[in-house]
């Protein structure tokens, strides 16, 4: 895990020496106060030597300012690093979900991935701060105080020596134990804000079904469960610290005990017997720090598992090592599909699409119509390589869509997805991802293409207005024809359409169309539509029933020979006898 | 003698304020507005516990005294038995040390398991009702915050209570109470020496004050810029797919970049600052406790001091700056959580939904088509059939633009009437009001003659079904999601429900069939079959009056023509307000009331409206025109 991790903090190499050298600069000026203090009491009280006394004194001092200069340089040095490799860590993740394919990104679900960029990543980076300021300072603590009381007395440190077993068992066997009992408490957290999250998506649905008792019941019982969960491992956690504390005494007890008869007989000097004191509370003190962190690594144990996870997964859509630059070509969008077969899983046994073949020229307008669930979507994300083809192959203008690099690829095609996400900010804003160059003249004239331009202009501020929680609020069409609007002004060779109008009235589609095939005369486009009354116009239909095409033709001759096709024409058309 | 207050006790250290990712706008770190009364209303829910919380506070002073005692012991341990060599007492003495300390951490255990049952306890209630505050709430709130917003009441603002429940509150009283004890032991032991002792602390404070203001001002600054970023990243994973489509990955990742730097920097300073009292304090610690060792080395040389109360007052020295640095980092935790507090209480003082109605449905018999309307005087029933009209209705959102004006309508029990008009128009709206999902400003809607308003509105939206225009299922099996209508509906009642609706087909061929669990809002079914299967969960829960809120919008016309006679029964013998963009699937309705920017401008049935040759003859042969 370390090694896994070490990349993100390289780049803070020096920082991870000088901290470490900080903190034992620190530790080590500490430690000596006991020391010094014991020469006060032994040589310098029974002396009766004032300046001496004064001369270690300023001694102490001075080591107490080096210590606080070493001890901020460590928070200095520690806090860069452990937040630099945070910014590094998620930096990676972010870069790394950006190159998922939709394939990847659907086994993550964005919930989870948002969670793991957020907060998994601090959980590691707040772990990776503790430890860097406390897992060289507490062992570094425990050594050296450990030495310097077998330098006072090694007689009497054989009792601490019998100590620190017996403690480090007890913290080995409650944090093993309290591992998996907060592993169970973050599983009841997550559950209950799935709970939240559900109901706050689903208000509409809980009202209007009057739902809310029997939510609110769910909720209790996530409620509970967490609070049980969170009993048992706290209360797991509490039982650490008194046994410390026992520990800790029972040996400052045993000190006083057999090193106070030391003193009684002469063998050792009453300021050696405080400074022993002083010094087992240090040396428990670096081990209960250990324990701590050893408790937080615990704890962040499953977050750096969830990262790792994001890290190595490979995304399975990538440029093939030789790619062909796309060039100007005449047969700008034509598009060939050949014997294409897809599944969402290897392992799965139905294709989702099965054996497909057809041919688009460049310029045409091909329509897809099909049951719920027969693979239109699936069909189109193909084209720019959302997934990619099972078996077969795509080929646009004439070269396999493999073997275009990605960004290439997609930069031909304009797509309008089925379920829409805009930005927050500005409309122009969002328009302008279709081509961030585009002047204003280009962008009024795709959203007026996308009908979408009247209802801009009625916004107070224009292409200005702010979208989003605090600016204006789109209807479902509004929003359908801005993601329209800007998939256009990508003035891309192959326009995709998944059902992007079925929230748009009809007569705006049918404007809307118009400009499919007025103003994009060069461009193939491809839509699919629920309305056959959307696509007759089509150059050709391609019916799909259960990942198969079972019609290929225009209107006429779907109409004359496709049974299926008829059917869903009729379906649409009784109402009009 | 060791201290509780000398580990670094884990519950000091920097805690998790990462957090839930909060939505744009919503920023974890706030300075608590008013204190005084969140603190109160704090005080509330931890008043509930009242007798555990009075042993809490017994317990602590029980193991604080033990403390103080076991550290003052080490003086007539010192004086009257080891330098004088009795070791018999000294035996005895130890004996009642070992006492005071098992019962110290006895003392201290127990009050950190009451305190932990205090904290779940009461966060779990305060949880509790504030979910039940969010069930409550009008839409137009759910409208107006996001849910990034809302969840961190849940994650953050929670987490911090519970952290303040669970170690600030004893922890700074406990602190109190050894820092007084432990100034007052020092007195006693030696004023002149206390002097030393007081300068130093008096610096510590000052320093801890001067660095603790200045670290909760960058902490506020890194908090704000982790709002920032984790909005951000919300955004852009959510609409990961559309950067996809877009080419725009650089583009994300130069954003994130620059968001990601100024949270970098931001953190590094909070944390510098934050962490840099550790030190200072400590040290400035052992400062007081050096000038302690040779000004007492020196009156104990002048005779006026004596070797154990050196060594006791040593080890008070060392403790006193402790309870400092305690109630400092306590302190922020507690600011943090009454800032948590404000947020949750201004949730829970929202305005809840307005309900005066006193109408309430009951049942008359066994049979659930038996309903009536029962008046709160006992006496008056009127017959629950589904008779729905709007008198001169107008509604605006936010109170400045108008989105409905003048809006009267009927529906008498049974009628099919349906809304036409295009996006905006109203038509949404229109059906929102009905279930009161929002009030109306002016005019009446009344349900079978009574009121809406004077209906309770549980049971106005129980005679309600409703298919929303998006469609939302919750984490349960096929069943439970269909069962959702009615509680109460048996499996097979599900089942027919299914199979009218059309979905009974696709649910089959699901791997486990109807016990199939659903996850993340039926994430892995396609738009299509969510609508099918909140067809299925109205047609469960049998009201007397449906919306159709473009219900059957992603359903493609086969599979819809196929479950047409599913809808004719469930829709038969109801009263159904219909919106649909495919105006064939209106053209049966008994009206067709054409919308335009909020106003009916057309009524009248398909065939009237045709002959009107108006808007909806526009329409309806625009959407022919290509024909």
């Amino acid at each position: 895990m370390i090694k896994r991790f070490y990349p993100f903090i390289k780049e803070y190499k020096k920082y991870l020496i000088l901290g470490p050298l900080c903190v034992t600069i620190e530790v080590i000026c500490e430690l000596l106060m006991p020391y010094l203090m014991a020469k006060i009491v032994d040589i310098g009280i029974p002396a009766l030597n004032n300046s001496y006394i004064l001369h270690i004194g300023i001694i102490m001092a001075i080591l107490a300012v080096i210590a606080i200069a070493g001890g901020c340089a460590n928070m200095f040095f520690s806090s860069y690093a452990a937040m630099g490799f945070g910014a590094n860590l998620r930096r990676s993740i972010f870069d790394k979900v950006q190159d998922f394919s939709f394939g990847n990104i659907d086994k993550f679900s964005t919930a989870s991935l948002v969670t793991r960029l957020t907060n998994d990543v601090y959980q590691i980076q707040q772990t990776i701060l503790l430890s860097l300021r406390l897992l060289v300072r507490a062992p570094l603590m425990f050594i050296c105080a450990l030495v310097l009381t077998l330098s006072i007395n090694p007689r009497l440190a054989s009792i601490i020596c019998i100590a620190i077993p017996i403690l480090l068992l007890a913290v080995f066997l409650i944090l093993r134990r309290a591992y998996s009992l907060f592993a169970t408490m973050q599983r009841k957290l997550d559950d209950l804000n799935g709970k939240v999250q559900e109901n706050l998506i689903g208000i509409r649905v809980v009202k209007s079904f009057v739902r809310e008792d029997y939510e609110k019941d769910k909720f209790q019982q996530a409620n509970d469960a967490l609070m049980r969960a969170g009993l048992r491992a706290a209360g797991l956690v509490i039982i650490l610290f008194p046994i410390m504390m026992l520990i800790l005494n029972g040996t400052t007890i045993a000190t006083i005990w057999v090193g106070g008869n030391m003193v009684g007989t002469g063998l050792m000097g009453t300021g050696e017997l405080i400074s022993f004191v002083s010094y087992i509370l240090q040396i428990l003190m670096s081990l209960m720090m250990i324990s701590f962190v050893l408790l937080m690594l615990a704890r962040s144990k499953a977050s750096a598992n969830r990262i790792i996870e994001v890290l190595e997964t490979c995304p399975d859509i990538v440029d093939l090592p030789q790619t062909k630059v796309p060039t100007e070509n005449t047969q700008r969008g034509k598009l060939e599909f050949k014997n294409v077969s897809f599944k969402y899983n290897a392992e799965s046994e139905n294709n989702v699409i099965n054996n497909i073949s057809f041919t688009a020229q460049s310029g045409g307008v091909i329509a897809i119509v099909g049951a719920t669930g027969s693979g239109k979507s699936t069909l189109v994300n193909l084209i720019p390589r959302l997934y990619d083809v099972s078996e077969g192959q795509i080929l646009l203008n004439n070269i396999d869509i493999r073997e275009y690099p990605l960004h290439a690829l997609r930069q031909q095609i304009g797509m309008v997805l089925q379920k829409n996400v805009l930005f927050s900010g500005t409309i122009r804003e969002n328009l302008l991802w279709g081509n961030m160059d585009a002047e204003d003249r280009e962008i009024s004239k795709a959203a007026d293409a996308a009908q979408a331009e009247d209802f801009i202009k009625s916004f107070p501020e224009s292409y200005q207005s702010e979208l989003g929680q605090s600016g204006v609020n789109l209807s479902g069409g509004q929003k359908q024809r801005l993601c329209i609007a800007r998939a256009m002004l990508k003035n891309p060779a192959v326009l995709i359409l998944d059902d992007s109008t079925s929230a748009v009235d009809s007569a705006t589609e049918a404007n809307l169309r118009k400009s499919f095939y007025e103003d994009f005369k060069d461009t193939t486009v491809i839509i699919i539509a629920q309305r056959i009354s959307s696509i007759v116009e089509a150059d050709k239909i391609l019916v799909l029933d259960d990942g198969k095409l079972v019609g290929f033709g225009n209107h006429q001759q779907l109409m004359a020979e496709n049974q299926i096709y008829r059917e869903i024409y009729y379906s649409q058309q009784e109402v009009i006898d | 003698m060791a201290s509780k207050n000398y580990q670094p006790d884990p519950k000091n250290m920097p805690k998790n304020h990462g957090g839930h990712p909060s939505g744009p706008g919503s920023h974890g770190y706030r300075k608590p507005k008013n204190a005084k009364k969140s603190l109160k209303r704090l005080g509330f829910y931890i008043g509930k516990s009242k007798g555990k919380l009075t042993l809490v506070f017994i317990l602590m002073a029980i193991s604080s005294v033990a403390m103080l005692a076991a550290s003052y012991f080490l003086k007539p341990l010192i004086n009257n038995y080891i330098l004088p060599g009795d070791f018999a007492g000294l035996a005895r003495a130890l004996a009642v040390l070992t006492v005071i300390v098992v019962v110290g951490a006895l003392a201290s255990y127990l009050q950190n398991k009451l305190m932990i049952g205090i904290a779940q306890r009461t966060t779990n209630t305060i949880r509790k009702d504030l979910f039940a505050k969010m069930q409550t709430l009008p839409l137009k709130y759910f409208d107006t915050h996001t849910h990034g917003e809302l969840m961190s009441r849940y994650t953050n603002d929670m987490d911090n209570i519970y952290m303040a429940l669970e170690q600030s509150l004893v922890q700074l009283l406990s602190s109190a109470v050894l820092f007084v004890g432990t100034v007052v032991l020092m007195i006693v032991l030696s004023p002149l020496l206390f002097l030393i002792t007081a300068i130093i602390l008096a610096v510590m404070m000052l320093i801890s004050k001067k660095l603790g203001g200045k670290s909760r001002t960058h902490f506020g600054q890194q908090q704000k810029n982790l709002g920032i970023l984790n909005g951000f990243i919300e955004e852009s994973i959510e609409g990961i797919k559309e950067v996809k489509v877009f080419n725009h990955e650089q583009q994300m990742k130069d954003e994130f970049y620059e968001l990601n730097r100024n949270y970098r920097d931001a953190s590094i300073k909070a944390s510098i600052y934050a962490g840099v009292i550790m030190p200072i304090m400590n040290n400035l610690n052992n400062v007081s406790y050096a000038a302690t060792a040779v000004f007492g080395g020196v009156l104990t040389v002048m005779g006026r001091f004596d070797i154990g109360s050196l060594a006791a007052f040593l080890q008070f020295s060392r403790q006193a700056g402790q309870p400092i640095n305690q109630i400092t980092a306590q302190l922020n935790n507690v600011f943090a959580a009454l800032a948590g507090a404000e947020r949750i209480f201004e949730v829970m003082d929202e305005d809840s939904e307005i309900d005066l109605g006193q109408v309430r449905l009951i049942e008359l018999g066994d049979q659930q088509q038996e309903r009536s309307w029962a008046w709160s005087d006992g006496q008056t029933q009127t017959p629950l059939l589904g008779d729905v009209r709007f008198n001169s209705v107008n509604f605006s959102y936010n109170g400045e633009v108008q989105v409905l004006k003048d809006i009267s309508l009927f529906a008498k029990p049974g009628q099919k009437i349906a809304f036409v008009g295009s996006t905006g128009a109203g038509k949404t709206t229109i059906t929102n009001l009905l279930n009161r999902f929002y009030e109306i400003q002016e005019g009446q809607i009344t349900y079978d003659g009574i009121d809406i308003k004077q209906i309770k509105k549980d049971d106005l939206r129980h005679s309600l079904g409703m298919v929303l225009q998006d469609t939302h299922l919750f984490t349960d099996t096929v069943m439970g999601n269909i069962r959702y209508g009615r509680l109460d509906a048996t499996d097979e009642d599900c089942i027919v429900a299914a199979k009218a609706s059309g979905a009974d087909g696709f649910i089959r061929r699901l791997p486990q069939g109807y016990q199939t669990i659903l996850r993340g809002d039926g994430a892995n079914l396609s738009q299509g079959q969510r609508q099918l299967l909140a067809i299925a969960r109205v047609y469960v829960s049998d009201p007397p009056v449906m919306v159709l809120d473009e219900a059957t919008s992603s359903i493609d016309t086969r599979t819809e023509h196929l479950i047409e006679r599913g809808m004719d029964g469930l829709m038969e013998g109801r009263t159904v307000f219909v919106i649909a963009h495919r105006l064939s699937t209106i053209r049966n309705a008994k009206a067709i009331l054409v919308l335009e920017h909020g106003q009916i401008i057309e009524r009248g049935n398909h065939q009237e409206l045709l002959n009107q040759q108006g808007r909806y003859y526009q329409l309806y042969t625009g959407q022919h025109e290509l024909e």
